[in-house]
Formats: structure tokens, sequence, C-alpha cells
């Protein structure tokens, strides 16, 4: 018997029903990218320090072969993904910039795509202590590819210290038009729920809930399929509302366990551990078949291109050749969009290539036209739809007038920048972007203040140096004038001469060098 | 390729400004219907004064302020000022007592404020009461709605325009001989001259509830309504609690002595208590915005609405009511702010 999908058990506030977008690209199963002639893979594909190449230009690399190292405590390596050539590390554009170039290692490849030999051999994962599985998926370079790039093995590390309850694997992909995740829950539901029983494993946990939003029938049918065939009654399938955004982790939390995520916290403090369906399949294709994050499925999509698809591609691939395995575009391509159309970045270029967060290439024949923003009339219907509650209406306002501490009062920091409110707007306001604009000076500010904190103790200390100084020297100088007084008339004759000695002496050392 | 960069998010509002204010417009074809039929043409002819001084003065404003008057126009907010202010002026009106409701609200409570968006007051209702504050005569001079069997000479469609645009009546009429009581006159002074409800509900212009085709005139401004609600351009928290802010009072009133105090039906029916609910409270701009906070200003206006009607010297007190809450709705709004998830749930109040 197949395990039937329950509903889901808290409630979200607002969000926004949207037009999903997805049937175009979910036609057909994952096409696979050939290998390009180059990959360009960035630097920092993660969010944290980017990592530090360890290959030279003119090295050979095998696919899979480490080639930049994580750097600290918050960073991901990077492998290449596949066989060639390290022709430049030098700056490209990247999608993480808008199109803005960033560190990468070019590497041409050959064609052959040889595979590197393993440090390690795949063993059962359930024969590794925890803590080692932990640094093993640190090795492989895994990062969630919901979108957010967190470098899993931090994420399981620092939720190893606190009082966990469940994994909640996250396949609700609310954004219109990405499909990824369904598709990847209806081709590969096996290594999907596989993942996350190595995660369960390496967290000690005994419960799993995976996620997934109730407009994905198919995907659903397969994961509970799937489900039966494993036989683990830890992990159960949950259905969510297709409601933009309860993809959102904070907001898969709550409506899933009813527990809200304290404002400024994470899952972790209400002991729920968030990660992508796509991140638990990267899991178990690194731990049990040894293949690190080197590829990764993506939706080519949007009326800017020809045909619509899911493609299984090398990271590092050029968007502009993914764009031609897709058929290239059609002759109205306007915009490109890596990501969705809420909170997607709008890139410059299609050189930009397809890295670990790239879970949506858009191209759309239209380019959104510019807001005519009118003044804000207060209809509160950005309130309706916030997800976290938050008046945008007032928010707004004390944006405007750049008023920190109200800004902080209404809540600016826990604004998840989902853009319900500006979809709402009957006045045409770019909320969203004010709200970042703002958040990025509150941070500015606060950095403004810590330098001028820092200036004012320098300054002080100067002041109190200088105080002593001069004490010091007032104190030398009515030393000298009581020795003066008490002097007799020889000695008195003494200082004379001797101040008459150091005079000419003085100007001589000074007009020396000429 | 290479291509534009826009801010996220990619797809535009399929609302505007223009489009809910057109919806209101739309929405209040039904009461100006049942108006005209009541109370004739002079409707009308006050809508079309209002029109045209509200558009001047939106234009004139704008354009000294520097901005461009199309934009401003082109919102119809000027417009729905308008309706409403023909709405609340009696049938029977002299141009510039209209043309000073409109240019009062558009100048002086809009613009000087700021404009669209920054306006403390209603405009509509800020210029209704300084008409009424200011040529009381003219304000309270209401016609006989038809009803048809009563000994009453309506005026005709000349006879009311020439009214409205010299100030003269009909020779052979008097202002006394067409002038009639509203039913909300009726009750308050029956009710200082210590009459009975039957003594009351006696005189023919009394309906069932409040007075006749006032009854209607609420039912057909009562569909416009339910349309808003439905197309949500208004929420339910404001209409609701201005209706339960007058009903709650009134009926408490009336159930502990029912002699002395008319019956909740007839404050909800008479006068413009279910406008009130529907168009005039639920402008965004100067109403509430928190859901909760809603539900306070709106109870807040019926509340008001009753003490006016009840114990003050007015006859109806939608205006002052709803001037009287603009100025709490600052204060409301920062005290009924809603719990914002994830925080704790009396912090930083």
């Amino acid at each position: 018997m197949r395990p039937a999908a329950t509903f889901d058990l808290g409630k979200l506030h607002g969000g926004l029903r949207l037009p999903s977008e997805k049937t175009g690209s979910t036609a057909m199963g994952i096409q696979v990218v050939p290998v390009p002639a180059q990959l360009v893979l960035p630097l920092t594909q993660h969010s944290g320090n980017p990592a530090q190449p360890l290959v030279g230009i003119g090295e050979k690399v095998l696919k899979g072969q480490l080639i930049a190292d994580a750097d600290g405590a918050l960073s991901a390596p990077v492998h290449a993904s596949s066989s060639g050539k390290v022709v430049a590390i030098e700056q490209w554009p990247v999608s993480r910039r808008y199109g803005d170039p960033a560190p990468c290692i070019i590497i041409e490849c050959d064609g052959r795509d040889e595979a590197v030999e393993l440090a390690e051999p795949v063993v059962p994962y359930d024969t590794l202590p925890a803590e080692s599985l932990l640094q093993k998926i640190l090795q492989g370079g895994i990062v969630g590819l919901g979108g957010a790039v967190f470098p899993t093995a931090q994420k399981l590390m620092q939720a190893n210290t606190q009082a966990l309850e469940f994994l909640l694997l996250n396949g609700v992909e609310c954004e219109p038009y990405i499909s990824c995740d369904d598709v990847l829950m209806r081709e590969q539901a096996t290594e999907v729920l596989r993942g996350a029983q190595i995660l369960m494993y390496s967290l000690g946990l005994q419960k799993c809930y995976v996620a997934v939003e109730s407009d994905k029938a198919e995907a659903l049918h397969e994961m509970a399929d799937a489900l039966t065939a494993l036989n683990d009654d830890r992990i159960v399938l949950k259905m969510v509302p297709t409601i933009y955004p309860s993809g959102g982790e904070d907001q898969l939390v709550q409506l899933i366990t009813n527990r809200e995520v304290p404002s400024g916290g994470l899952p972790t403090d209400v002991g729920c551990l968030v990660q992508n369906v796509g991140t638990a399949a990267a899991v178990y294709r690194w731990i049990c078949q040894g293949e690190p994050l080197i590829s990764r499925v993506t939706t080519i999509t949007g009326d800017g291109v020809l045909s619509p698809m899911n493609v299984l591609a090398r990271l590092g691939t050029a968007v502009s050749e993914i764009v031609a395995f897709a058929g290239g575009y059609t002759d109205r391509a306007k915009q490109l969009i890596i990501g969705g159309q809420m909170m997607g970045k709008s890139v410059t270029t299609d050189r930009v290539p397809l890295v670990k967060a790239t879970n949506c290439i858009l191209v759309m024949s239209q380019l959104a036209p510019p807001l005519d923003e009118r003044p804000c009339i207060r209809c509160g219907e950005c309130a309706v739809v916030c997800p976290v509650v938050l008046q945008p209406q007032e928010l707004y306002w004390f944006a405007c007038a750049d008023d920190e501490v109200k800004l902080r009062e209404h809540g600016l920091i826990d604004c998840i920048e989902c853009g319900c409110c500006d979809l709402v707007c009957p006045s045409h306001i770019a909320l969203m972007a004010s709200f970042r604009q703002a958040k990025a000076r509150i941070h500015e500010l606060a950095d403004e203040k810590a330098r001028a904190e820092r200036a004012r103790l320098r300054f002080e200390a100067r002041t109190m140096r200088r105080e002593i100084d001069e004490k010091k020297r007032e104190e030398e100088l009515a030393e000298q004038k009581r020795a003066a007084i008490t002097a007799g008339p020889n000695e008195i004759q003494e200082m004379v001469e001797r101040a008459r000695r150091g005079k000419p002496q003085r100007e001589r050392t000074k007009k020396g060098p000429e | 390729m290479e291509f534009e960069r826009r801010e996220a998010p990619y797809v535009r509002p399929p609302t505007s400004v223009g489009r809910m204010m057109l919806e209101v417009l739309f929405a209040l074809i039904p009461a100006a219907l049942a108006y005209v039929w009541f109370f004739g043409a002079g409707f009308i002819l006050n809508l079309l004064v209002a029109a045209f001084f509200c558009a001047a003065g939106e234009a004139a404003m704008t354009h000294l302020r520097g901005r461009p008057p199309e934009a401003a126009l082109s919102d119809f907010t000027a417009m729905v000022t308008a309706a409403l202010i023909a709405f609340s002026m009696p049938a029977l009106c002299p141009w510039w007592v209209t043309a000073t409701a409109s240019l009062f609200a558009i100048v002086v409570a809009k613009h000087l404020y700021g404009g669209m968006g920054y306006n403390i007051f209603n405009p509509a209702m800020a210029g209704y009461v300084v008409a009424l504050v200011s040529f009381p005569m003219y304000m309270n001079f209401w016609t006989a709605p038809r009803i048809g069997d009563i000994d009453y000479h309506y005026l005709d469609f000349y006879e009311t325009a020439r009214y409205i645009l010299t100030g003269s009546l009909p020779e052979s009429l008097s202002f006394d001989a067409i002038s009639r009581a509203t039913p909300l006159d009726t009750v308050k002074t029956g009710l200082k001259n210590m009459m009975t409800f039957d003594e009351m509900y006696s005189n023919p212009l009394m309906g069932d509830f409040g007075g006749r085709g006032w009854e209607w005139i609420g039912n057909f401004t009562a569909i416009g309504g339910a349309w808003l609600l439905l197309r949500k351009i208004i929420r339910w928290q404001i209409p609701v609690a201005v209706l339960a802010g007058v009903l709650v009072p009134s009926g408490i009133m009336y159930f502990l002595d029912t002699g002395a105090h008319a019956s909740p039906g007839f404050y909800l029916f008479s006068g413009g208590t279910i406008l009130c609910a529907f168009f005039i409270a639920t402008d965004p701009v100067t109403a509430a915005t928190s859901p909760r906070g809603r539900l306070v200003y709106g109870f807040g206006i019926g509340f008001l609405i009753y003490a006016i009607r009840r114990w003050g010297s007015y006859a109806d007190g939608v205006a002052f009511a709803v001037v009287l809450m603009n100025m709490a709705r600052p204060a409301i709004d920062y005290l009924t702010r809603p719990r914002i998830v994830g925080h704790a749930k009396n912090e930083a109040r």
C-alpha cells in the first residue's frame, strides 16, 4: 500500500496563488547536456569564503577532482566537472553578481570525461561514525541546492549541537516556472529518500518529513511509491498547499510543524533541519556513489526559449550553451533571469556559467516595464499577503524617511524578500527593492557606527597620551625651574654656557646635509 | 547575448489605483440610481458641479506643486471625492455650496496636507463639514423623497436646475413649502419634544426602519458595498465594525429603554450610515490599516455616529465621526500592530 501524503498542520499568513507556469518544462524528462568545450567554475558557488584554488594554469584535471578547497569554517570545495586542462584562473561574469565578473577557474575540456580515482573507497555509510560522515559530506562540495547554497556539512555540524527533532526535506518549489525539484522527485525519488536516510543517520534523527506542494501530483505519486519500496516508516510524505512562498525555509517549518522560527533565529531553534530534495540526492550520490557535486538539474524555461525543459548539466556549463541545447532563444528574448520570477537575479549576459545555486534559467520575451510608482494609498493589501505579518505600508513609510529605529521596531529584518507585497500594490511601488536597500543601509549604518566608535576610542587614547606627556613635561619644567631657583650663581653660569653651546650645535646639525 | 537588468520581482501587479477607484465609482451606481429616483435630478447636477470643481482643484494644485496633472487626474481619486460629496449634499443645493465643499476637500484637505496618500482627513468629509458649519441653512434643506402618496410638489428638472444654479425657487413655492425634515431630524426633535415613537412613525415620511426612500438608498448602497468586498477593493473589517459601532450602542440603549430610544434598525437605515460603512470609512488613505486597527477605527466611527445623532446637536454625525477618527488613526495603527511571525507576543510594545 502506498502511504498517502498527509496535509499540513500549521497555517501560513498571506501568500499568493500564482500561475505555476511549469507545465512547459515538465512535459519531458530530464535531458542531459553534453560536455561543453569549456567549463567556468566560480570559486564562490556557496555562501561564505571563496574556495582556494589548488590547481595551476596548464594543469590537467580529471572529472571529480578537487580543484579548489574550502577556506575556513564557512566555505565549500569545488570539483572539476569534466576532464581537461586548466587554461585560466580569472574574472568571469557570474550570476551571483548579476553578470558582473568574479574569480573563476576555467577548464578546457578534452571531451574524454575521464573520472578521477576516489581518495577513499565508497563504504556503506552506516559503518562510519556520524562525525566522519559529516566530514565526508563537507569534502563533497555539497551546498543547499534550493538556492541559498549554504554549505550542507556546516549546516549539519551547527545543527548537531542543538536539540533536533525533525529533518524536513523541502520539495515545495513554490516559485512559478521552476520545476527542477519536481522532475528530480519524479525521476530520482529513491535517491532523494536515500539521501534523507543518510542525513538522518548523520544527525541521529528518527523523523523526517518530505514536503511536496499539492500541485505536483506525479512527484507525490513517485515519492510515495519509492517510500513504499524503501519501507522506512520514519519518513513521512507531507503535502503543502500551493501558495507562494510556502517553500521558504521558515515558512515550511511553520506549515509542517506549526512552530515559528524565532526572529533572527534558524529552524534548528525549533528543532528542525531543512534540506532541499536536490541536496539530499546530491548527498546520496556522493556518499553512496562517490560522485561529488559536479552537476545539477536545472529548469530552462520561459517564452524566450524555444523548448522549455529540465536538463542535467555540469556545473560550469555556460548558460548560453544550455539555452542552445534547449533549442535556442526565440527571436523575442529580452530578459535573462537566473532563478524564478519572484526572487531570481536578472543578469546582463548569458556567458555566466551554471553554478550550484542555479535552479532555473528563465528567459522572458518581455522586459518587465519600469514601474510607474504612485504614492502609497495605505490600502494595506501588502500586509494581507505578507507571510511574516509585517506591515509593509508602514515599513515603506519609514524606509522613505530612513528611520532606522522605526524600521527595526516594525520588523524590517524579518522581511524574507519574497516580493508578494510588490505584486499586489496598486500604486506599483517597488517595495521589496526598497526594503533590500533599507536593510543594506542599516548594515552600512551599523558599520559606520562601529567605525566611528573605533575612531572615538583612538581619539580618546591619543588625548590621554597627550595629557600624560603634557603633565610629564610640565613636571620636568617645574623641576628645572625649581633647580634654577635654588641654584647658586656658578651653576647658573654653567647652565647658560650649556645652552649657548647647545644652540649652534643644533644649527650645525640642521645645516649639515646642505 | 546581452540583456538588460531589472529588479525582482519580474512580474507587475495587475491592479492600479486608477482601476480601484473606477471600481469604487462603478459600485456607487446602484446607490446613485436610487438617490436620483427618490430625490430627483438634483443629485446629478450636484455630482457634475462637484466633479468639475474637484477636477479643477486637483489639476490646479498638482500644477502648482510642479507635478503632472494628467497623472493625478488619471487615478480618479478626485472623482471618488466628488461622488462622495454629491452623495452627502441635499439634492437641492446651490452650486456654490457644493463648489466650496469640493474645493476645500481637494485644495486644503488633500493637497495642502501633501496630496494623495498623505492627507490626514478624508477629503470629502472635511469638505462636507466645512459646508455644513458654514452654510447650515442650505445644508439642512432637504426635500421629501418620492414616495407617491403624499401631497407634495416635486420639483421638475428645470425647477431643480434653476434652484441649483441661481438659488431661486418657483414663484408659487417657498422654502418652507417644500422643505421636509429628514427622518433623523424627525426623531431627534420628536425625542426632544417628548413624543412617542408611534407619533413619530405616523409621519408619512417614516418607513419600516428609517425614512421611506432612505431605506432603499441604503439597500442599493449595500449592494455596491458587497461588490467592493467581493472584488477585494475593500476588506470586511471596517464596514462590519462601523455597522457594529452603530448597532451595539443603539441596541443596548433600545433594549434598556425602548420608549426613549429609536431602534438600531432606524440608525442603520438613516442618513449616511451604510454609505459611510462601505464607501467613506473605507477610504484607504485616511483609515487604519492593521486588521485589528480597522476594527477599532470602524467601531469608533460607528459609535461616534450614534453618539452624535443621539446626544449631539447635529442630526447626522457621519462626517464628524469620520474626521474625528481620522485624527486617531496614527495612534490606532501604532497600537494595533499585529505580532510579526517569530516574535514573542508582547515584544517591544
